[in-house]
């Protein structure tokens, strides 16, 4: 009989059947970063962080409004391209572990620790769990901006772009990025960056979120700016009364008979 | 014995498949050939390539850019080529992709302008019937397998009137005011679209080039196989 233990995480036992299967010639689909502008950009106070709000399921748009910038800390945000899940569960485990590690330091927490936890997960999973994330946040030590990849490798740069638009964003970035820039300019260089990918990339559309992290506050823009509102229907379809004829009408009563009986004779005792 | 009756009273080859054990798809093809079809290839992959060609409508005309290099897979080949071509006096081509099927396609459309113009009956090709051209032989090659391996840009004034397309190694055409081919088609298209959609009828050809050299600039910073030496045409 087969034992019915598992162990938790990750059952690698069928790579053996797979890399069998693949030799004969059907491959294991491969895992990409799907559908999903965003963005990171440096700026004179701080970090801002933007992102698209499109979620697909293949050729299908699954959620129009989503949220893709997560909390790691008050200071610290992540944006999430790739699986949906992956990046969800990642960053939500990220955070609570953050949390917990603050609390035992006594110290406010900093990006480079989120950073080296994600991608130490990440590389442990070796690319399985598919989630590139654009981290940012301002600590004791500055603002910071990383991006990390499904397996496991950072780069640190004061501008990134991850998804399928990336490239799109990228190139507004190469275009239009200065150092030093005001917070008002940063967020217009955002804004357009993410439009361009929402514009031009089919795995991106629907609003722009963005969210400005400096030393004193943090500020979630939730939809920002939203280019692709649904117009007002010219018509309304509604029909009016009477559109359907009727023959005959019947109206019964669900409640044929109804007697009350006490069953029990006191109040309840409720002292 | 062979158990499958398709393979039947069809050519067997003993040494490979004696039993025809092969899926149908992998059955070798075992017809009687001629020596003369032994010698030929068909291309399956560009070998001396050339990256992204841009391209835009502007108030006088048409504005195309291409960089001077052409790669051997990651190798910085020869780095002082013509990727932009005149062809007749309306038109200029730009082509990315196969440099040797570009050079035969130079060729091609070097005899079509000389008989055009021996023909002598007052008419010349326009950017629209040089465009045409291109489309029915890309087309025709891919339908025969044997495709040329290029994504060519043509555009030109003809009769006041501004002519912008694209051709593909599929024949797959396209128009529009602002084209790319290649890594500029991610990169460079948002930007150019951006700048020029709906402005066709009023930017100057300065700021024409304008964009043109700063879509060129993001290409030589995001694209690996690219080179910062650009040659740019305007009609």
């Amino acid at each position: 009989m087969a034992s019915t233990f598992s162990s938790t995480g990750f059952n690698f036992s069928n790579e053996l059947r797979n890399n069998f299967i693949a030799d004969k010639g059907l491959h294991l689909p491969k895992a990409t970063s799907t559908g999903t502008t965003i963005v990171g950009c440096l700026f004179k106070d701080g970090i801002v962080l933007g992102a698209d709000t499109r979620a697909t399921e293949g050729p299908i748009v699954a959620d129009k409004n989503c949220e893709k910038i997560h909390y790691i800390t008050e200071n610290i945000r992540c944006c999430g391209a790739g699986t949906a899940a992956d990046t969800e569960f990642t960053t939500a485990l990220i955070s609570s572990n953050m949390e917990l590690h603050a609390l035992s330091t006594g110290r406010q927490p900093r990006v480079v620790t989120a950073m080296t936890m994600l991608k130490q997960m990440l590389f442990r999973y070796q690319g399985h769990v598919g989630a590139a994330l654009v981290l940012g946040g301002v600590d004791a030590t500055g603002p910071h901006l990383f991006t990390i990849h499904p397996h496991g490798s950072t780069d640190k740069l004061p501008y990134v772009t991850m998804g399928s638009g990336s490239l799109a964003a990228m190139a507004v970035f190469e275009s239009g990025w200065r150092a030093n820039m005001e917070r008002a300019d940063a967020l217009a260089l955002v804004k357009a960056a993410i439009s361009a990918g929402i514009f031009n990339d089919l795995g991106s559309g629907s609003n722009i979120d963005a969210c400005i992290i400096t030393a004193s506050s943090t500020e979630m823009l939730r939809n920002v700016e939203m280019p692709n509102m649904r117009v007002q229907k010219e018509r309304t379809y509604g029909f009016r009364r009477g559109t359907t004829a009727w023959k005959s009408e019947s109206i019964r009563d669900l409640v044929i008979d109804e007697q009350v009986t006490h069953l029990v004779s006191e109040a309840m005792d409720t002292t | 014995m062979d158990h499958f009756p398709t393979n039947w009273g069809r050519p067997r080859n003993d040494a490979v498949d004696a039993y025809g054990t092969y899926p149908i798809a992998q059955r070798p093809n075992n017809t009687p050939k001629d020596a003369f079809q032994a010698g030929i290839q068909h291309t399956q992959q560009p070998i001396v390539t050339g990256t992204s060609v841009l391209a835009i409508k502007f108030k006088d005309g048409v504005m195309m850019a291409a960089d001077n290099l052409a790669s051997y897979g990651s190798l910085a080949r020869f780095k002082d080529i013509q990727r932009l071509q005149p062809v007749g006096s309306h038109t200029v081509i730009g082509a990315g992709g196969d440099m040797s099927d570009f050079q035969y396609i130079q060729a091609m459309l070097d005899d079509l302008i000389v008989d055009e113009f021996s023909a002598q009956d007052g008419h010349t090709l326009g950017p629209a019937e040089i465009h045409n051209y291109l489309a029915q032989v890309m087309y025709a090659r891919r339908s025969k397998m044997n495709p040329l391996w290029n994504a060519i840009l043509v555009g030109g004034v003809k009769d006041g009137k501004r002519f912008l397309s694209f051709v593909d190694l599929l024949g797959t055409t396209y128009s529009a005011s602002t084209l790319a081919t290649g890594y500029g088609a991610h990169i460079a298209q948002p930007l150019l679209r951006t700048a020029v959609e709906g402005k066709e009828d009023i930017l100057t050809e300065e700021e024409a080039l304008k964009i043109l050299e700063q879509s060129m600039k993001v290409l030589y910073y995001r694209d690996a196989r690219s080179l910062d030496k650009v040659r740019c045409r305007r009609f």
